[in-house]
């Protein structure tokens, strides 16, 4: 269970703030939504989780399990079953994704204490999740995401997601750069890994992606805070009227 | 408008005394000259050693050896002596089969099939090895050969010194791949190489340098290459304590592609140059060179790439890159581009820069459970190995990898 206790976060360089008192708890089974406003803060909440440096936060807390992950490196974070899926997956050229995925793999599983994954065992389950993918082992020999399209970037996101088999899976707008094709592909892969003990945390603009992933609950942030929650109802007002009626109401 | 002018020595003047490798490489000559002139070829290795014998070995005043002043970096000649019982090496690339031998004709150095030149006063390479030279490969590649594995030859340098020097001949529309390598516990070794590559050949020649880190070694290649033909030529140095590799290109025929790519590991204590001279000479011609060097503990390296381009070159497009990721504080890496544009419309560029690892890939290699000293790990072999991945055939790519791993795991 993901808890976000009154957050506070700003911009590690500046006096920015992005996070002002941010509240959400998420069920272990859950899939909550969080859509809002370009500048709302939504892309800041992803990467304060998952624990990148250029974020510094200043107030509240984060609980995983329990457990406030703030003193946590990002790969403690992982390991602990934190996933996020970026909105913009970095190409990292000379690395290839099969040796990555390995690698991550076995890093997590080194870190929970269990064995290594003999290397016949990892090949079958990256040829079992990818296939469910539609990605090519091809694909998986190039370095990681280089040259790879917007799809391909993002199958590969979920990919790893799959593999990595985490308890709590940040989206962050998964569904940019995607056509209808590409997005249906994304969220039947992310479908088939809701279960009973993994949580999602889907961030978007737009209430075209939940169609496809149909959520429990339904946020909206504005100016780092949540502002209004619901259940599926609110991303289909939020499209009708925008984000206009529920900003004036909550001010 | 002048014609390219060639590099010329500077600040040189004759020496009043040697230091204990000049006089070694003199003791050498006189105990050898009888046996190494026996085939005619004194006039040739005369005048090498005279030259050394004027001038001595080239000091940081000479321009072309600023970085890498050989007379006070190679103080002496004092390597162990010569061993012999050093397992055979196996190539690179094995094949369970064999293959058969057709579509080439080799054999062994002789003085009076290969020519014992050098290339200027500041060539100290190309003397020392005019000089000594008594073995080396002689080879012709018949016009349209192919081949499924690379040809190779490797020099293995147990103690003592080692002179070899190379010709290569590939005939119209071949395509081959070399590998050169150099092995052994060390010792001082020369090598120079003269490839010819004929028009639209496709030619893959691949330096490995991987001596103990005892050893100095001073190579060149000296290329030229035809009308629509294509040479890439590949140096891994991954060893030595002394290692000065040149790179002598002319590019002589219309659409004609040249290509360099450089992998310089850098240990501790270790000193690696390369030193490219590209000339294009005819128009519509192209080149590529990018380097890219790790440098760990007190490791000194250099590159110094010179494209020239003579006034008739017309619409050549050349690139250089050099990019170096410095692991320590206490490594450098001097690195000095050269332009000399003779012609009014072409494409010339070339950049330089010192990298630390980029922070947005460190972040999502972590945020997948990959512990930052694991992620630095990653980051560092993908930087050279992408250079790597250019070498279309797999199983090579695989063994070079291969050594970049093994020089990773020992110094990075």
């Amino acid at each position: 269970m993901l808890e976000i206790k009154d957050l506070h976060a700003k911009i590690a360089d500046t006096d920015t703030k992005i996070l002002n008192g941010l509240s959400l708890t998420i069920e272990p089974d859950e899939v909550a939504a969080v859509m809002g406003p370009n500048g709302s803060g939504k892309s800041t909440l992803s990467y304060v989780l998952a624990g990148r440096e250029d974020y510094e936060v200043t107030g509240g807390d984060i609980l995983f399990n329990g457990e406030s992950v703030l003193d946590m490196e990002p790969a403690e974070r992982a390991a602990s079953g934190l996933f996020l899926a970026f909105q913009y997956p970095v190409e990292i050229p000379g690395v290839p994704t099969l040796t990555f995925l390995k690698t991550a793999m076995n890093a997590q599983r080194r870190a929970r204490g269990e064995d290594e994954l003999p290397t016949p065992d990892f090949i079958k389950a990256v040829k079992a999740a990818a296939g469910d993918l539609n990605i090519s082992m091809d694909m998986l020999k190039r370095p990681v995401n280089v040259g790879f399209s917007g799809g391909e970037k993002k199958r590969a996101e979920i990919l790893q997601m799959a593999l990595l088999a985490p308890h709590m899976c940040v989206l962050d707008e998964t569904d940019s750069g995607l056509d209808i094709d590409a997005l249906k592909i994304v969220s039947d892969g992310v479908n088939r890994l809701r279960a009973d003990n993994r949580g999602f945390l889907v961030i978007t603009h737009y209430q075209r992606l939940l169609e496809h992933i149909v959520p429990d609950t339904v946020h909206v942030l504005y100016k780092g805070q949540i502002i209004q929650s619901g259940d599926k109802a609110l991303a289909l007002e939020l499209e009708e009227n925008g984000y206009a009626d529920i900003i004036e109401k909550a001010a | 408008m002048m014609a390219v002018p060639e590099r010329t020595a500077q600040n040189v003047e004759p020496l009043k005394q040697y230091t204990k490798a000049e006089q070694a490489f003199f003791d050498r000559w006189e105990a050898q000259k009888v046996d190494l002139t026996a085939n005619g070829s004194a006039d040739a290795r005369e005048a090498a050693i005279g030259g050394l014998k004027l001038y001595g070995l080239p000091t940081r005043r000479v321009e072309s050896w600023h970085y890498t002043d050989l007379r006070a970096k190679l103080l002496d000649l004092d390597f162990p002596e010569a061993s012999n019982d050093a397992p055979p090496v196996q190539p690179l690339v094995q094949v369970k089969d064999g293959v058969s031998a057709v579509g080439f004709n080799a054999s062994k150095f002789s003085p009076d099939r290969v020519e014992l030149s050098f290339q200027g006063s500041d060539d100290a390479v190309g003397q020392i090895n005019a000089a000594f030279a008594d073995d080396g490969l002689n080879c012709t590649i018949d016009a349209g050969a192919s081949f499924d594995i690379p040809l190779e030859f490797a020099t293995i340098v147990n103690g003592g010194q080692k002179h070899r020097r190379h010709t290569i001949v590939v005939e119209e529309g071949a395509n081959v791949t070399f590998v050169e390598r150099q092995v052994g516990a060390g010792g001082m070794g020369t090598s120079v190489t003269y490839l010819e590559v004929g028009p639209k050949a496709d030619v893959t020649y691949v330096v490995v340098q991987q001596t103990s880190v005892a050893s100095t070694h001073l190579a060149q290649i000296n290329a030229t290459i035809a009308a629509d033909a294509k040479l890439t030529i590949f140096v891994l140095n991954a060893g030595g304590s002394l290692v000065r590799q040149e790179v002598r290109v002319r590019v002589e025929g219309e659409n004609a592609d040249f290509q360099l790519r450089g992998v310089n590991l850098i240990g501790d204590g270790q000193h690696v140059d390369v030193t490219m001279d590209l000339k294009h000479l005819v128009p519509n011609t192209t080149s590529e060179e990018i380097i890219r060097n790790i440098v760990a503990g007190k490791g000194h390296g250099v590159f110094q790439g010179r494209i020239a381009v003579d006034r008739i070159a017309q619409k050549t497009d050349a690139k250089m890159a050099c990019n170096t990721l410095l692991l320590t504080d206490e490594g450098d890496f001097s690195t000095k581009p050269e332009l000399e544009i003779f012609a009014d419309d072409v494409a010339c560029g070339h950049g330089a820069t010192f990298t630390d690892l980029e922070p947005s890939h460190m972040f999502y290699l972590m945020s997948r459970g990959i512990p930052e000293r694991e992620a630095q790990a990653l980051l560092v072999k993908g930087f050279v190995d992408e250079i790597v991945e250019d070498l279309d055939d797999e199983r090579l790519h695989e063994a070079l990898v291969g050594i970049i791993d093994g020089w990773l795991d020992k110094n990075a």
